[in-house]
């Protein structure tokens, strides 16, 4: 039996069961998922590890409502994602998800205030004042007050998934899916953001961070393996390491 | 999503590409331009040959002998010679001509001292200056007694006293020479300056026709009549009036070609508006192939851009936008495309059209419709050639396009 350090009344965010997925590529039926089940709850720092072709992007897709799965149930905040249709799906990824992606997606040649506003937009009952006030809110959350009117290509990786991070934030999902969001950095930048997405974490957020790094699996406070399509280890980390400490650490650059 | 902010996200798009979306914006303007400009030169024109029609005497009617078939040899009209001054008399009783006169005309120099020049003098009677809309500017015009005595006096056109009077004498009272026909002139022109075909409307002179049958060209037939109509639109039955009657005095058996020719001003407006029109239609066909490709550029510059933002889109959808709100913005954008370029096109057009008539001096006249209807046609360009591209990307698996590189 596993035993939750969050599981003691804390809201269900995420329960899927038995989820299968399979695509046909090329005239061959490929199994992603082989029923996949677990339970995320509200206020949890989940890792989701794998190597590739463990299943795991399709797992993210089918959590962020960007797929369906093949059998099995998704509920997501309570409500069932298999009975939704494609526009229910776009509004719960509008209301409910942030994402957090690799290559950041900025919109180019674009502010950070308004790549930060961009999900407020696609949400009729945001105005425009509370849109830009909210967005501000976001970018001082992940440190980044200062630097509201930097355009995306005039800022460092570090620096621009700050501003992904904070357009995630900015419509309050109640869960926030980073998909290797470290992936591109450096490692003194890595440990910035991971220390952020603690932060974040300390602050209540609810966090599933997808990675193929076994590294990061220690400064989560849970980790769950992915292989072939299937869990094979659940672990809770009750007593996570401090990302900024690691920060700290590392050597100055000094060549 | 609301509209306002639809707008400021195509706008954003937009602006982030501002070279490429004026050279497709180029394609618009260029064809609303045209279109705009072709229809002002095309009504400018009708509108003109009106208003020369009008001037001209808008019910008139003019009589001429017809050709006819001799021994088998078809003859030239000109050597006809079967209307006669009877027909004329004749055809002054008849109901519905308010002014008729008979035309017998004369090409020959025209001397004043040392001055002469080529003109023609035209017999006719005082009506004539009625059909023909001409007024006496100075003097008098020749009177019914001149006509019976075959009087030799004449009326200048404006023309003619230019050229023969060059130091600004009053010609009124002085005695010139056609040929070797003396003639005094009894007055002067109103200028009309030239009509719609370039002819100069002032260089003619006016004397009693019998004055021209009798002492210049020695004939004993009228060259032609001019009559005009009581009302515009009763030339067609006056027409037909005199067509009878002619027919009855020239004793031409039922089924036989008529051996004369009447013209009316309306059939003549009708052959130069049909030419007209068929110009404008011609010259529209021309603007609207190049408006309709200026929207296939619309189309390929927007499925270029769809290709090129495949990311973006990914990007939108997987925070939260519908397919509606993805092909609305490309809609939009490619409708601010077209319509921008619709409204610079209008005024390009419009600039367009007085150079042509400031350099050209070529009548134009711009209509309403005409830019309604450009602006309506590149408008819904807009949507027909944004559609499918927009369809596209609306269209996208969020999951490919969020990672397509």
């Amino acid at each position: 039996m596993l035993k939750h350090a969050y599981s003691n009344g804390m809201k269900e965010i995420i329960r899927v069961e038995k989820l299968r997925r399979e695509f046909i590529v090329g005239g061959e039926k490929v199994k992603a998922l082989r029923g996949v089940s677990f339970t995320i709850r509200e206020g949890e720092f989940v890792t989701i590890m794998g190597t590739s072709g463990s299943g795991k992007s399709t797992l993210l897709n089918i959590l962020g409502c960007l797929d369906t799965p093949t059998s099995g149930e998704y509920w997501l905040d309570g409500v069932s994602v298999q009975s939704m249709s494609k526009n229910q799906r776009a509004v719960t990824r509008n209301r409910k998800i942030g994402f957090v992606f690799q290559n950041y997606n900025l919109l180019p040649k674009t502010t950070a205030i308004e790549n930060v506003e961009l999900p407020l937009l696609y949400n009729p009952s945001v105005g425009a004042r509370e849109r830009r006030e909210m967005a501000i809110k976001a970018l001082e959350a992940v440190g980044l007050g200062s630097r509201l009117n930097h355009k995306s290509n005039q800022m460092s990786g570090g620096q621009q998934q700050r501003v992904a991070i904070a357009r995630a934030l900015v419509n309050d999902p109640v869960i926030i899916l980073a998909d290797e969001a470290t992936g591109n950095l450096d490692t003194r930048t890595s440990f910035s953001i991971l220390t952020l997405f603690q932060e974040l974490h300390a602050k209540g957020r609810t966090i599933i961070f997808v990675t193929h790094n076994p590294e990061l699996a220690e400064y989560s406070s849970r980790n769950i393996v992915l292989r072939d399509g299937k869990v094979v280890s659940d672990t809770c980390n009750d007593f996570p390491a401090s990302a900024r400490e690691a920060y700290e650490n590392l050597p100055k650059e000094n060549d | 999503m609301n509209i306002a902010n639809l707008l400021k996200i195509a706008l954003k798009a937009l602006n982030n590409n501002k070279l490429r979306c004026f050279l497709t914006m180029l394609g618009i303007i260029i064809g609303v331009a045209s279109v705009i400009t072709m229809l002002a030169i095309g009504q400018g024109s009708k509108n003109s040959i009106k208003a020369q029609i009008s001037e001209m005497g808008s019910n008139m009617i003019m009589i001429h002998p017809g050709s006819m078939q001799r021994g088998g040899v078809r003859q030239s009209a000109d050597d006809m010679k079967s209307l006669e001054v009877s027909d004329y008399e004749a055809l002054q009783t008849l109901p519905g001509i308010a002014a008729i006169s008979p035309s017998v005309n004369s090409s020959g120099q025209l001397v004043n001292g040392n001055n002469n020049y080529p003109s023609t003098i035209y017999g006719v009677t005082p009506d004539y200056l009625d059909i023909r809309k001409l007024k006496v500017k100075e003097g008098a015009m020749f009177t019914e007694h001149d006509i019976k005595s075959a009087a030799k006096v004449c009326i200048l056109g404006k023309t003619v006293v230019d050229n023969l009077f060059p130091n600004g004498e009053d010609p009124v009272g002085r005695v010139i020479r056609f040929g070797k026909i003396p003639l005094t002139v009894v007055g002067v022109l109103e200028s009309k300056g030239t009509n719609s075909m370039g002819m100069d409307q002032d260089d003619v002179v006016i004397a009693p026709y019998t004055t021209v049958m009798k002492r210049i060209l020695a004939i004993d037939y009228i060259q032609g009549i001019f009559a005009s109509a009581v009302d515009e639109n009763r030339t067609e039955e006056t027409i037909d009036r005199i067509t009878e009657m002619l027919r009855r005095r020239h004793k031409i058996q039922p089924g036989a070609d008529d051996d004369f020719d009447i013209r009316s001003q309306q059939e003549l407006s009708q052959m130069m508006n049909s030419t007209s029109d068929m110009m404008t239609v011609l010259l529209a066909c021309i603007a609207g192939i190049s408006l309709l490709v200026g929207g296939i550029g619309i189309m390929n510059i927007m499925y270029v851009s769809v290709t090129e933002r495949t990311r973006e889109i990914g990007l939108r959808m997987s925070i939260g936008a519908r397919g509606i709100d993805i092909l609305s913005q490309f809609l939009i954008e490619a409708v601010i495309i077209s319509v921008s370029g619709g409204v610079i096109g209008i005024l390009v057009g419009c600039l367009a059209t007085w150079l042509v008539n400031v350099i050209a001096h070529w009548p134009v006249y711009i209509q309403m419709y005409s830019v309604l209807l450009s602006f309506a046609v590149c408008t819904v360009t807009g949507i027909f050639f944004g559609w499918y591209p927009a369809k596209k990307a609306a269209g996208l698996d969020p999951i490919e396009a969020i990672r397509y590189e």
